[in-house]
């Protein structure tokens, strides 16, 4: 019971603290921040449920005037603006992310890049699109178009969370709660 | 560790969270069923003339919190000048302000421990899945302890490996942060179980 709780909780805050690392600038000027991978990590390594649940207690945290989320920001103000969309479709990411890792039978680094790919991206798209096309008011062709800039860094995001749950695993035995 | 609250007194600090934050579905709502550029600027003085009356501070603090949405304006107009619907764009771009300037309002005007409260009253029929309030109370109290332990921690682990590589870590940070988090989680899980556990 307390372990479900404090992992829930410290990667709530490692979500949070990820957004303080200082982005990566792409060559096309868009900047990658490492919270999305964060939210991946979260699913990868505590599991569907967990991963879920750590994933809402930071978005919580977010709502109620922290500036946690990438770039500072923070408040209610973030859930009216354009990335509502992704915000809603994080902590839906982290479970299925999670739940690939947890179901898969394969090397854990292939299932976390699975995984991370399934729920970081295509689930996170599927949720991050119609709130872009309701926020700027544009049809889903042309919020998809908009977003297409995150691609790459989001491709480079699937192949760490691989690496990082892979490198949990060898170096801590039994930590990943995605695998027990 | 700071909040978004802030320290300007203003009338809007002393109405109850729940009130504000009802306020706030209702004027949003509002919004997204104004299709007229005109009554869209109407409706976004509401939130600039509440924001005029907490003082210059308050003003340039709610500023502040309205520059992560120049990019999206400036997409925004573009387009818009593009197809040449000038009017549909300045409806958009005005909603966009208006909806994020309120919701910036109320959090600016609400202190943390009122917010939390509301999160923990919004929380209290989870009790009947088996999630007492005490539980959710104490997740979010262990989040915003370690919030800034984490972050040290990540300070340690760059400067460590800066004084062996001479290069920022980048990417390699993320083991060593992701392994820290485990750890702090089951030392902590300990020390609860130890006190009693997490009831």
């Amino acid at each position: 019971m307390e372990r479900n709780l404090t992992h829930i909780a410290l990667f709530a805050a490692l979500v949070a603290v990820l957004g303080l690392v200082p982005p990566i600038m792409l060559g096309s000027g868009v900047p990658i921040t490492a919270q999305s991978l964060g939210i991946m990590l979260c699913g990868t390594v505590l599991g569907a449920r967990r991963g879920a649940l750590a994933v809402l207690v930071f978005l919580a945290l977010v709502a109620v005037g922290l500036p946690i989320l990438s770039g500072g920001r923070g408040g209610l103000g973030v859930f009216a603006g354009p990335s509502v969309g992704f915000l809603i479709g994080f902590p839906v990411a982290a479970f299925v992310a999670g739940l690939v890792v947890e179901r898969m039978k394969a090397p854990v680094g292939l299932a976390a890049g699975a995984g991370a790919a399934l729920g970081g991206v295509a689930v996170l798209y599927a949720f991050g699109i119609p709130g872009m096309a309701v926020m700027l008011g544009k049809t889903l062709p042309e919020a998809a178009l908009l977003i297409t800039a995150y691609l790459p860094g989001d491709a480079i995001k699937v192949v760490l969370a691989a690496l990082i749950t892979r490198g949990v695993a060898q170096m801590r035995p039994g930590a990943l709660m995605s695998r027990p | 560790m700071l909040t978004l609250t802030s320290p300007v007194d203003t009338v809007l600090h002393g109405v109850r969270a729940g009130v504000k934050l009802a306020a706030l579905c209702g004027y949003t709502v509002v919004l997204f069923w104004l299709h007229d550029p005109v009554l869209m600027a109407g409706a976004a003085l509401v939130p600039a003339g509440l924001i005029a009356l907490g003082g210059m501070e308050f003003a340039r603090h709610a500023a502040r919190m309205l520059r992560p949405l120049w990019p999206f304006l400036l997409i925004l107009g573009l387009w818009h000048w593009w197809t040449q619907d000038v009017r549909q764009g300045l409806t958009i771009a005005l909603r966009l302000m208006a909806a994020v300037a309120a919701a910036n309002l109320v959090t600016m005007t609400t202190r943390l421990s009122d917010m939390l409260a509301v999160i923990e009253a919004l929380a209290r029929p989870l009790a009947r899945f088996g999630l007492p309030p005490r539980r959710v109370a104490l997740t979010f109290a262990l989040v915003i302890r370690f919030i800034p332990v984490l972050s040290d921690r990540l300070t340690q682990i760059t400067e460590a490996h800066t004084a062996r590589a001479r290069r920022k870590p980048r990417w390699r940070l993320l083991v060593p942060a992701t392994l820290a988090a485990l750890d702090d989680a089951d030392h902590v899980a300990e020390a609860l179980r130890a006190r009693g556990g997490a009831g």
